[in-house]
């Protein structure tokens, strides 16, 4: 549990935008995953893809990381930002994009 | 197994008992819900928080038996 814990934490610090999400941004396997891709690209802003199909431990251990029980998970600069219902609602008031901004990560200039 | 809306909302009501719960079963399957969740216990709370509280009430049904529940939180004045 703690290995996972730990390749977890590490997965969300190797990047200033991490989606744990089923498939691949390529490739999403799920619809929720598949919208918060989309925002993700719309908005036109670097991330990282993690696949938890790919691995049984990231997938349960990831939940328990966040105590959130459901993906996909979006993380900015190693804070977890919410599901999909939350980034689609912070996308629609404007807050997603500014939290990027915020943070000093670059974004497109569909935003 | 899906889980019927009274249930959703009986379980939401007993964590949250000043919560005004509006849920629609989306696809008519009794497996794709919309909730909207209004209480006083989310004020200063953050989203996530509010959210996490909801699905604290559904003691782990929430990602298990219960696969899609759209959340929509309110945080309401009266308390």
């Amino acid at each position: 549990m703690t290995d996972a814990h730990q390749v977890i934490d590490n997965e969300v610090k190797s990047s200033d935008v991490v989606l744990f999400m089923k498939g691949t941004p390529q490739f999403p396997m799920c619809g929720f995953s598949g919208q918060v891709v989309q925002i993700l690209n719309y908005i036109g802003v670097p991330y990282k893809g993690v696949n938890v199909l790919e691995d049984e431990t990231v997938r349960q251990g990831i939940k328990e990381y966040s105590n959130w029980p459901t993906i996909p998970q979006l993380y900015v600069k190693g804070e977890f930002i919410g599901g999909c219902d939350i980034t689609r609602e912070m996308f629609q008031a404007g807050e997603l994009q500014q939290l990027f901004t915020d943070k000093g990560i670059p974004v497109g200039q569909n935003a | 197994m899906p889980m019927d809306a009274h249930e959703i909302e009986t379980m939401i009501k007993a964590a949250l008992p000043d919560a005004t719960i509006e849920i629609k079963d989306l696809a008519g399957d009794g497996n794709h819900y919309a909730a909207t969740v209004t209480s006083s216990a989310f004020k200063g709370k953050s989203r996530v928080q509010q959210h996490q509280m909801v699905y604290g009430a559904l003691q782990g049904r929430m990602g298990g038996v219960l696969h899609a529940l759209a959340l929509t939180t309110v945080a309401s004045d009266n308390s």
